[in-house]
């Protein structure tokens, strides 16, 4: 049997102890950060830094023994399956929060309000609470701010992810017909989309926290908000760390219309991100 | 079987393909015969801290009044015991077997993504530790249940940030190795192993791992806000900020019911593969077991509030809640029946794996039991947060999921190592766990249903007697361990002596390919997958 067609093992793998001890320290400095220890700090880089060099070296591997013909088609699926389980685990992470924004702002906030069979928990503990959404709470947690408006920054976002999502497929169209260079036009666009992305939500909170009052600390509102369009930016900064990779190697005359896992895996979480996205924009901003 | 056994080579130890010397072997293995080993040997250790843990609880418990240790102390302790035994000793022994077994199972020759398989058990141990580093910490370990409800959770002290990093460790861990389960299920199968010719072990865990992947990013986000409640100014869980503690419940028990069934759901696995071997039948509705499974990993993510009937929930998500875990006990019946008539008129014999088996069956049935007269809204109004909970799940989860896994240890043990186990301990650690487990969790029922709280460390007087019972069982069964631990290292160094066959167990070879390899199993099984494969088991 020629070693193309087996199924390949790798064998004593050394990346995975490096990023799980890096792991590890990041998240205990960090820990030691909130707990106001001094060595949190330093901790963090240390840590980030060995899980940096973790997926440098890690992901070089993996491109090295792509690119030399080591997996065959049993392994790509494999990849793939790993691929599409590891977007499935996001969504449910996801759908958490937006799991949070609903029952909020459908139950209890309602309930705050006096309504159903709570009606005696709210006159008798906040009299003066009417339920409304956008809200801070019957405490007024955080004080006065203002709500963030859906047709401004957030808007012009929206197309421009959108639009990466086009210019991610054009790309992915001119890898499958061999345009190596539509490949690479593509890629450009979406990364540079998808940085612009994330300038503009910066702007966006800046705003929020300057001039509208609008914090974390804003109450269930300012929670929700920040929590998803966060984690959601943070996603964004990740697909376009990703897709910059792909671009690079794309530039370096790697991926075959017939093997290119790397690329599709990006497109398909820069996808995801996208969807996220218009849930965002729809239930966070719009309604 | 020989000719099964002819179609594999293990004479490729020739270039990259033997393991690493001396410690650096575990560190950096891909094979998942050597991780598999590590889950195992990590998940026994664990076995024990959270014994130990129990033991001080039931010291705590024996008498009414303070005796050895401080209630904070105390509270870490059932915190601890709980988290460490969930994540750190069951689910990590079920991966365990998952690693060494499936891929056996199946004929393939390793799991399907072997870097990341190592990747999985070693954030596993980063996970525990920083779990474990949290006892020495200032302020103590959590102690707020293993439930980290707000807003009690946030009092911990400098331990919270660790508890909150350690979940997210283990949720990584648990998800890379679910998915690497998946994967290799669905794609690493030989090409004469369809769907449902796969032994029950291979469909339950392919079932747990999507579980895995749906819930930990769930529990994940849930202290994630914690974390932010804590930290960042957040009112997630606060009242006041317009955000509710209620909340959390429920997002803890759409994670935690599914929870209870990723460690339910392999012990099914386990018992489905062992019992028709010592019944010498195949298995009683092979189908049906598996859309059982099914069924009950679907229903696990529409009962969640069955926790929460007290919280003061509407009247319609009491109701509904009620009938949705009713619904449960039929897959989960069917199940039952399915054993006890594979059984029916088989030509037994009662080896140690198979003694722990059919205790499991009968005890995890009581289990189910309690679990169904919780079920009943009204009257869980009595039951919650008292000792008949902790009657309840201790019965689903030791003499069901522990005793599983002890089975499991008897029964694959000669084929991994090559060597037989002494059966007469064996059996002695069969008998006295399966005594004083209910010495010591069926006076729980009744200390329940007088109205024992869960979770304090000191009692009324009249919950005297059942307690010093309780206690004295559990440190009979505590001790009696230590035989399966003697048993275990005792049968790596050689055990009887007598050498096993390659199927160990008479005419285990029918029922599945593992017992087609040679004893103890080579390095690397299956480079070439099997042609044949027994279907016995079906
Ligand atoms: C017939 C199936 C089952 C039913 C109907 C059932 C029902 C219930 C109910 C209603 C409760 C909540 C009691 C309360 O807090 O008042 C409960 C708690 C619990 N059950 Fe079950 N159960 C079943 C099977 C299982 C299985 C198979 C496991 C584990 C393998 C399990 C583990 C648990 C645990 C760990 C708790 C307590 C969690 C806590 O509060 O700390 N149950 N069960
Ligand atoms: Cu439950």
């Amino acid at each position: 049997m020629s070693t193309n067609d087996a199924y390949y093992i790798p064998h004593k793998a050394t990346w995975p102890i490096v990023g799980t001890s890096g792991l590890m320290i990041m998240l205990a400095g960090v820990a030691n950060f909130l707990n106001g220890s001094p060595i949190g700090t330093t901790m963090i880089y240390v840590g980030l830094l060995m899980f940096i060099v973790m997926l440098g070296g890690w992901f070089a591997l993996q491109s090295v023994e792509s690119e030399t013909g080591m997996y065959n088609h049993g392994v790509g699926i494999s990849y793939r399956m790993g691929m599409m389980w590891f977007i499935f685990s996001e969504i449910m992470f996801f759908a958490v929060f937006f799991g949070t924004l609903w029952y909020t702002r459908n139950l209890s906030v309602p309930w705050l309000g006096g309504e159903g069979a709570k009606a005696a928990t709210q006159q008798i503990l906040w009299p003066a609470f009417e339920a409304t959404w956008p809200t801070n709470g019957p405490g007024k947690v955080g004080g006065e701010f203002e709500p963030m408006g859906a047709w401004g920054l957030p808007f012009l976002n929206t197309l421009i992810l959108l639009t990466s999502g086009v210019t991610c497929t054009w790309a992915h169209h001119g890898l499958l017909a061999k345009k190596r260079d539509q490949l690479i036009k593509g890629l450009l666009a979406t990364v540079g989309l998808g940085f612009l992305f994330v300038a503009f939500q910066a702007i966006e909170y800046h705003e929020a926290y300057t001039e509208m009052g609008l914090t974390l600390g804003s109450g269930i509102y300012g929670s929700t908000f920040f929590m998803l369009t966060g984690f959601h930016g943070f996603h964004v900064c990740v697909g376009a760390i990703i897709l910059s990779v792909v671009l690079f190697r794309s530039w370096k005359g790697h991926f075959q219309p017939e093997n290119h896992f790397a690329f599709e895996a990006a497109a398909w979480y820069w996808h995801f991100v996208d969807v996220v996205w218009l849930g965002l924009f729809i239930f966070v901003y719009l309604m | 079987m020989s000719a099964v056994v002819a179609e594999h080579d293990d004479h490729h130890d020739d270039h990259d393909h033997g393991p690493a010397k001396g410690i650096l072997r575990w560190i950096i293995t891909t094979n998942h015969k050597d991780i598999g080993t590590l889950y195992l040997l990590f998940a026994l250790a664990m076995f024990f801290v959270g014994g130990s843990m129990a033991m001080i609880i039931r010291a705590e418990l024996f008498e009414p009044g303070m005796q050895f240790v401080d209630p904070q102390f105390f509270n870490s302790m059932t915190t601890m015991h709980a988290l460490v035994m969930v994540f750190g000793a069951v689910m990590p022994a079920f991966v365990g077997l998952a690693n060494w077994m499936i891929p056996m199972m199946i004929g393939a020759p390793d799991m399907a993504l072997p870097r990341m398989n190592n990747m999985s058990f070693w954030l596993l141990v980063a996970g525990v530790l920083m779990l474990a580093s949290t006892l020495f910490m200032e302020g103590g370990a959590p102690a707020g249940g293993w439930t980290l409800y707000p807003p009690l959770v946030l009092q911990t002290g400098k331990a919270f940030p660790f508890a909150v990093f350690s979940v997210h460790l283990l949720g990584i861990s648990s998800i890379m190795g679910a998915i690497n389960i998946i994967a290799t299920i669905l794609n690493m199968r030989a090409p004469a192993m369809t769907l449902m010719k796969m032994p029950l072990f291979v469909w339950t865990w392919l079932i747990t791992g999507f579980l895995l992947i749906a819930i930990m990013p769930v529990f994940a986000g849930a202290v994630t806000m914690l974390l932010t409640d804590k930290f960042f100014h957040t009112s997630f869980f606060d009242a006041a900020g317009g955000g509710d503690p209620v909340l959390y419940q429920h997002i803890f028990w759409f994670f935690g019911h599914p929870e209870v069934y990723v460690m339910i759901l392999p012990t099914f696995g386990v018992a489905s593969t062992i019992i028709p071997v010592f019944a010498r039948k195949p298995l009683f509705g092979y189908s049906s077991m598996v859309y059982a499974t099914a069924s009950i990993a679907f229903l696990s993510f529409i009962v969640w509030a069955h926790h929460m009937f007290t919280v003061g929930m509407p009247l319609a998500g009491e109701l509904y809640f009620m009938y949705a875990t009713m619904l449960i006990a039929i897959p989960t019946g069917v199940k039952v029946f399915n054993w006890t008539a594979t059984m029916w008129k088989g030509s037994m014999t009662f080896e140690t794996p198979m003694l722990f088996s059919i205790a499991f069956v009968v005890l995890f049935t009581l289990g189910g039991f309690t679990g169904l007269m919780m079920s009943i809204a009204p009257v869980d109004f009595q039951y919650h947060d008292t000792y008949f909970i902790v009657a309840h799940f201790h019965y689903t989860l030791v003499p069901a999921s522990v005793f599983i896994l002890m089975a499991a240890g008897y029964y694959w043990l000669p084929k991994w190592t090559g060597h037989m186990y002494n059966e007469k301990i064996g059996q002695l650690h069969f008998w006295l766990s399966t005594v004083s487990v209910n010495i010591l969790f069926f006076p729980q029922h009744f200390l329940g249903l007088a109205g024992m709280p869960r979770r304090i460390p000191d009692y009324a007087i009249q919950f005297a007697d059942w307690n010093m019972i309780s206690s004295i069982g559990g440190f009979i069964f505590g001790a009696s361990q230590l035989l399966f631990l003697y048993i275990v290292i005792d049968t790596i160094r050689g055990g009887t002596g007598e050498k096993v066959t390659d199927e160990v167990w008479e005419d285990a070879h029918k029922h599945g390919l593992e017992w087609t390899l040679p004893s103890p199993v080579p390095y690397h099984t299956f480079t070439t997958p099997p042609a044949v494969i027994p279907t016995e088991h079906i």
